[in-house]
């Protein structure tokens, strides 16, 4: 009994989330992340720099205690680097109780897309679209869904590059 | 299933007290066994843990521990009630071990969420026995102590006994029987009969002289030996004891009144008990805290969560705190009683840091004192003799910390004794003392702490490790290559056990193991170094990851970092002329006949807008105990408490970073990175 009625409220919260995401902009492209993965977000906080790291993670911010590594969402898809400016946020992102800050050019809002508008993305070549898990169509736009465990799974050829 | 899981707080709660009350009443009994001797305070301690325990677990429904503590409790409040403190010590203690361990096993049961199912019945029986035993003389005992729990204050009124005035004299008599008397132990159970005639305090060994007929032999070796209290002169006992028929010889002293093994007789009987039952456990309660005020200190439970939390918490109030002193919208301004107030604020503000860190961290005394428990346990177990030397128990390591090396401490004691030291025979014909030595001790060490164990028993033999290593396929490499300490390694291999027989300590070859995985898992490392026949020192070094360390602050290009303090010997600034530069490049500096390489941190971490000129920055002497070298700052910021944490999962888990131990926030909020000085010299 006393199952069932914790998962009855599991569901109805993850119910309340389902098909919602948080759309940001990096260049030209808008991305949605699945709501349910976010904590926060706040502006560009000091970054410290840790040695050794891959250039898309830019180092480490102290968010009320608690260290968490920022990566640069720009620099991890491979786009060129932007300055930061004021429209410049982090994304504070919970994937598999790990916390990590995505920083990306500016948040939009919080949109529903219906599983049945989202599209699976094309099969290009190999890795291309590996962050993605699909097309989120809203109305004449176009959001692509990040698959955020990929955005944050050990990419160890990328590590042997960089090397 | 579905009902132990809605309890799971609960469960968890009954977990966390019973198991701090088990180590309670551990401690107890093995500080009343060295003195061989269970004052009242303890007897009260131990009554008031069985109790709540009892309580407890009958309320989780566990009912065989509820089982057998009701049978514990029995036994100590007769011990209490009836002051028949006349117990067999030894066979007492090892029943509550015994109790403790089946206690602990059921709660570890309970912790992986299995069924509850242990038999305490054999020990129930043995603690029946032993009550029985106990009771002895006094046979009519309420026996509605078998009762339900709520009713416990009820069984405080103790039958028949008024109350009794102090007793002026004590006195102890030796009675030894004739030779051909036989039944010495009901000869003794008729002068213990006639004593309650005259005197109402009186103890006597051996105690269970009705039931165990062993006892016979007992006092027909030591004699029958009694404790009393009495108004009587030395002469009217003396008379009245010579009366005991088939009397050989009779052994009369009088005590001084401070007599320790005699103090419970100083309470005398019931007087609280009839009064006012129902204040009693208060009364204890209070009793107990102002004579144990040293060893008990008021203690409060609390989440680690919930202390992160606050760390977390404080953290974030140093950094409004300086946000606002430091608001750029007050320059210019003069604001005299502002910054007065701002003063103490920060006064506070720091205090509260400073307490908040310190709170987390634990001495190793608990961790270090279990320790008694196993030896005690495993030198009577193999026939061997075992002195603890403890030392340095006070030294502070986080609380995490302390549940991760418990385990390994425990296998490495266990194997040192059970290994380690020979038995007193082996080891008086190797010229040692007959009993052996173990010495635990923890020191801070730099930016960790060392915890060392060594004995003095047969040490560990190469070639033994080296044959048993083929055996099991272990090596990785020609024997003529391998080092020493290589060799001693291959000890904590999984798998590797030399011992011939599986004993039911060690020798299954899993406990070295545990130690290495346990030990590594906080980034600690295992070091052994060993003589044959002279003994074996194992060397755990822990980081000290989570714990509080004097740092130093310095500054390269716009970061900052941490020095451990106690790394650092000395900071100067270099002068262009001293140094060199060998071939490769690398920058050597001398210092006062020695020469150092100098390591230019900027470089290291690839810090950009670093000061590069080596007369404009700071050298800062840097040892890991082994090496020194020397490392090149920009400058140096200043001296500060810092807590260490590690660097997030995400980072650590992409790549271990060489020279750093981890990070830590700095007064105003920003990070400062810690460096590793052992990292750093390796590099």
């Amino acid at each position: 009994m006393a199952d069932a009625f914790v998962n009855e409220g599991l569901y109805d919260e993850e119910d309340s989330q389902r098909d919602k995401y948080l759309t940001f902009s990096l260049g030209n492209e808008f991305y949605g992340i699945e709501i349910k993965y976010v904590t926060e977000i706040i502006g560009l906080q000091p970054i410290t720099e840790v040695p050794e790291l891959p250039e898309y993670i830019k180092g480490i911010i102290n968010l009320r205690g608690k260290i968490i590594p920022v990566m640069d969402v720009r620099l991890r898809f491979k786009k060129d680097f932007k300055a930061y400016n004021d429209r410049t946020c982090v994304i504070v992102v919970d994937i598999k109780d790990i916390s990590i800050g995505l920083i990306i050019d500016s948040v939009s809002d919080v949109i529903t897309i219906p599983a049945e508008e989202v599209v699976p993305p094309p099969d290009l070549n190999r890795g291309a679209n590996r962050y993605i898990q699909g097309i989120g169509k809203v109305g004449n736009d176009v959001k692509l869904l990040l698959d955020c465990n990929k955005l944050i799974a050990d990419d160890e050829l990328e590590l042997l590059d960089n090397i | 299933m579905a009902n132990l899981y809605s309890q799971e707080p609960m469960i968890e709660m009954y977990v966390f007290e019973t198991s701090q009350l088990i180590e309670q009443l551990e401690t107890a009994i093995l500080l009343s066994e060295k003195y061989s001797s269970f004052s009242i305070e303890t007897i009260n301690e131990i009554f008031r843990i069985m109790h709540t325990i009892k309580g407890s677990s009958g309320m989780m429904m566990f009912t065989n521990i509820s089982t057998l503590t009701h049978a514990l409790e029995d036994l100590f409040l007769l011990m209490r009630e009836e002051k028949a403190t006349h117990i067999d010590y030894g066979g007492l203690s090892d029943l509550v071990l015994e109790s403790v361990d089946f206690i602990k096993v059921e709660l570890e049961k309970i912790k992986n969420g299995d069924e509850v199912d242990g038999k305490s019945d054999m020990i129930i029986t043995e603690i029946n026995h032993l009550l029985k035993a106990a009771r002895g003389d006094n046979a009519s005992l309420p026996l509605e102590k078998k009762g339900a729990a709520n009713e416990a204050p009820k069984f405080y009124i103790s039958q028949s006994k008024k109350p009794s005035p102090e007793y002026k004299n004590t006195f102890k008599a030796v009675i030894y029987f004739e030779d051909d008397c036989e039944m010495e132990n009901f000869r003794a159970y008729t002068v213990i009969n006639n004593l309650k005639d005259i005197t109402e305090a009186y103890e006597y060994f051996p105690p269970d002289i009705i039931d165990n007929d062993d006892t016979i032999q007992v006092i027909k070796e030591e004699g029958f030996t009694i404790l009393l209290k009495s108004d009587k002169s030395y002469q009217e006992i003396h008379t009245f004891l010579s009366q005991t028929v088939f009397l050989k010889e009779l052994e009369l002293t009088e005590l001084l009144e401070e007599d320790k093994s005699f103090q419970s007789l100083k309470r005398t009987p019931g007087t609280e008990g009839i009064e006012k039952p129902e204040d009693l456990r208060g009364n204890i309660a209070t009793e107990r805290e102002l004579r144990d005020g040293n060893n008990h200190q008021s203690i409060i439970s609390v989440s680690v969560g919930k202390l992160d939390k606050l760390m977390d918490l404080v953290g974030e109030m140093v950094i409004a705190e300086a946000m606002v002193t430091q608001n750029p919208d007050l320059k210019g301004l003069t604001l005299e009683n502002f910054y007065k107030s701002a003063g103490q604020l920060k006064k506070i503000t720091s205090e509260l840091q400073d307490m908040v860190m310190s709170i987390r961290m634990l001495p190793l005394h608990n961790t270090f004192h279990k320790m008694h428990r196993i030896v005690r346990d495993m030198s009577k177990k193999l026939g061997k003799e075992v002195e603890l030397e403890i030392n340095g128990e006070a030294t502070e390591v986080d609380k995490n910390i302390i549940e991760y090396i418990s385990d390994p401490l425990m296998h490495l004691v266990r194997n040192a004794i059970d290994h380690g030291i020979e038995t007193p025979k082996e080891r008086l014909e190797k010229g040692k003392s007959g009993v052996g030595t173990l010495k635990l001790q923890a020191k801070n060490a730099g930016s960790d702490v060392i915890i060392t164990l060594a004995d003095d028993g047969k040490g560990l033999d190469k070639d033994k490790i080296l044959q048993r290593a083929e055996e099991n396929g272990l090596m990785h490499k020609p024997v003529e290559e391998m080092t020493d300490r290589e060799i001693y390694s291959l000890i904590f291999l999984p798998g590797f056990s030399t011992k011939e027989k599986v004993t039911e300590f060690s020798g299954r070859g899993v406990g070295m193991d545990v130690v290495m995985k346990n030990v590594e898992m906080v980034g600690g490392s295992v070091a052994v170094e060993s003589n044959l026949n002279v003994g074996t020192t194992i060397n755990l070094k822990i980081p000290l990851t989570l714990a509080i360390i004097d740092g130093m602050n310095i500054k390269v290009g716009g970061s900052s970092y941490t020095i451990p303090i106690t790394s650092i010997k000395e900071s100067f600034r270099a002068k262009k002329e001293n140094i060199l530069t060998d071939p490769d490049g690398n920058e050597l500096i001398m210092l006062r006949g020695q020469c150092y390489p100098i390591l230019r941190l900027h470089q290291v971490f690839k810090v950009r807008s670093a000061v590069e000129h080596i007369a404009e920055g700071i050298v800062i002497v840097v040892t890991d105990g082994e090496k020194t070298i020397c490392i090149f700052a920009d400058e140096l910021v200043g001296q500060q408490q810092v807590v260490v944490k590690t660097l997030p999962t995400y980072i650590k888990n992409l790549r271990k970073i060489k020279g750093l131990a981890g990070c830590t926030l700095l007064g105003d909020g920003s990070i400062s990175l810690i460096v590793d000085v052992s990292g750093l010299i390796n590099i």
